[in-house]
């Protein structure tokens, strides 16, 4: 009984000392981040290394899930005879909801896993102390790129899987389905508000989400073992963490942004 | 240039140097040696400012790397070149990029200066052919040597050689051998080189450290390490199995170990 406890005990200590030093790798990171001033060649290259390669999957996955969101909701709403309501239910599923947790999802798999692989490789055939030896910072130089850049792209992704979404869901409903398409559009537009809908999913929602998306993926990196076996436990670390924390800021956020309560 | 005086260090509660002194003169080609494990490497790495030592002190050109800020650190840094093990080039850039690489960190050169000089040091480790070339497509011994380049870039007063010979053919072994003469002689750097290869180290070193088990057994010129009378220097040097430095990783008797198992 006493050493289960204190195993249990020694656990939760690895655990916040863990937390402990990603909070510090976080402030080390964001003092890093005026160096990128000096070299916004450095950002202009990851932004095409996380963002721009993420649009494939981003782009295909925001079709898919529109159109599957407009054909449930034809089937729920018809029964009512409130299918001109279909716009307003893919929009705000999308805006609130999907959009933001969706692309935060991929995004950790996509770009997040390949960043702690690139980060956790560069340590094991010890690039980065190299690079220490040369009197650079690796923060400066490698991580805050990438975390800038992640943080940027997330949000933009964001907009992009929303937009393509909503497209989905038209092209099912309207052009499929026979939904009148003034009403998709005009309830849409009566219904989604800038600010409460687009504004707290869409930009808050995916700002926080790419932040520990991108966090998470650098940090697991940089504290990988530097053997195979570290990297790739690393890599599937920041995507099952990745995913948790998306998934479980989302319930907060969504409580303080739409809850009654 | 360098001086080691009481040092102590620890890791995973495993003692590897127990008040260690060295002084590694300026100019000279000087060898670190012993068996693996002794924390050769984690010595570099001291010197380096990488690692902190536990107890002790340790200067580098008159100045205390482990009680330098940051920004003091790198400062040193750039007049130290460190060679790694793996050569460790940035497997995203041509070895062309990779030389340029502290020039470009560190300086403000004109982009035609920065080509001279890249074209320079590559000339020097003769690899000015290969500049186009990806790390991935470079031998092991070919990679060592932009490392090389790359390491005299900044025209430091020092470079740290981690195992240059170490999984090397006969033929860049020797070339690296030459390499290493060469340039301290001709730049006028010191080197530290940390190796177990005996005959090529002794070849080129001017003065030799024997480390085993956190200590230094002996020092000296390689000419007179060859005839110590110390038992296990003579070992060391001469590649005999039999002596006093044990085969066996520290364990409880064989016939103990055996027969615990059959009594289970």
């Amino acid at each position: 009984m006493m050493a289960w406890l204190a195993e249990m005990g020694g656990f939760a200590l690895d655990r916040l000392v863990r937390l402990g030093r990603a909070n510090l790798f976080l402030l080390r990171l964001l003092g890093a981040l005026r160096f990128l001033f000096q070299r916004p060649g450095l950002l202009i290259k990851q932004l095409y290394m996380v963002g721009v390669l993420s649009l494939p999957i981003i782009l295909v996955s925001g079709l898919f899930v529109g159109m599957v969101l407009g054909l449930q909701g034809y089937a729920n709403l018809v029964d009512f005879g409130a299918t001109a309501s279909l716009g307003t239910v893919v929009a705000l599923s999308l805006i609130r909801e999907l959009g933001p947790v969706l692309t935060a999802l991929l995004y950790a798999g996509r770009a997040g896993s390949a960043l702690t692989a690139e980060i956790g490789l560069m340590k094991a055939t010890e690039q980065l102390a190299s690079m220490q030896m040369m009197a650079v910072d690796p923060f400066q130089r490698v991580l805050a790129p990438r975390f800038l850049a992640g943080c940027i792209a997330v949000p933009i992704l964001t907009g992009i899987f929303t937009a393509v979404g909503i497209l989905g869901g038209y092209v099912v409903s309207v052009i499929q389905l026979g939904v009148d398409g003034g009403a998709f559009w005009a309830q849409m537009q009566a219904k989604v508000q800038l600010f409460a809908d687009v504004g707290n999913g869409v930009l808050i929602k995916s700002a926080v989400f790419g932040l520990l998306a991108n966090w998470v993926a650098l940090f697991e990196g940089y504290e990988a073992l530097p053997t195979s076996e570290g990297v790739s436990r690393a890599t599937t670390r920041t995507v099952v963490t990745t995913s948790l924390a998306v998934l479980g800021w989302d319930f907060l956020l969504t409580a303080l942004m739409f809850g009654d309560w | 240039m360098v001086t080691v005086r009481g040092l102590s260090f620890h890791r995973d509660g495993r003692p590897i140097f127990d008040r260690v002194d060295l002084d590694i003169p300026r100019g000279k080609v000087t060898a670190i040696m012993g068996p693996s494990g002794t924390g050769k490497t984690t010595l570099l790495q001291l010197i380096s400012g990488q690692l902190r030592p536990d107890a002790g002190r340790i200067e580098v050109d008159g100045v205390c790397v482990h009680e330098l800020r940051r920004r003091d650190l790198y400062q040193l840094r750039q007049r130290m070149g460190m060679l790694f093990q793996s050569g460790a080039l940035f497997t995203d850039l041509s070895v062309f990029e990779n030389v340029a690489f502290p020039l470009r960190e560190h300086t403000r050169l004109p982009e035609q200066l920065i080509r001279t000089l890249v074209l320079m040091k590559l000339e020097a480790v003769g690899l000015r052919g290969a500049r186009e070339l990806m790390p991935a497509q470079l031998s092991g011994g070919m990679a060592r040597r932009v490392a090389l380049a790359r390491a005299i870039a900044l025209d430091p007063l020092m470079i740290l050689y981690d195992e240059p010979f170490a999984g090397q053919d006969p033929i860049s072994m020797a070339v690296l051998v030459k390499l290493i003469r060469t340039l301290n002689d001709a730049l006028g750097l010191t080197s530290i080189i940390v190796s177990h290869d005996v005959k090529e180290t002794v070849a080129i070193a001017d003065y030799l450290y024997l480390i085993s088990a956190g200590r230094v057994v002996e020092h000296g010129t390689p000419r007179d390490l060859d005839c110590s009378a110390s038992p296990w220097v003579d070992q060391f040097m001469h590649a005999r199995p039999d002596g006093p430095m044990s085969f066996h990783y520290p364990a409880p008797p064989y016939s103990s170990d055996l027969l615990a198992e059959a009594s289970t």
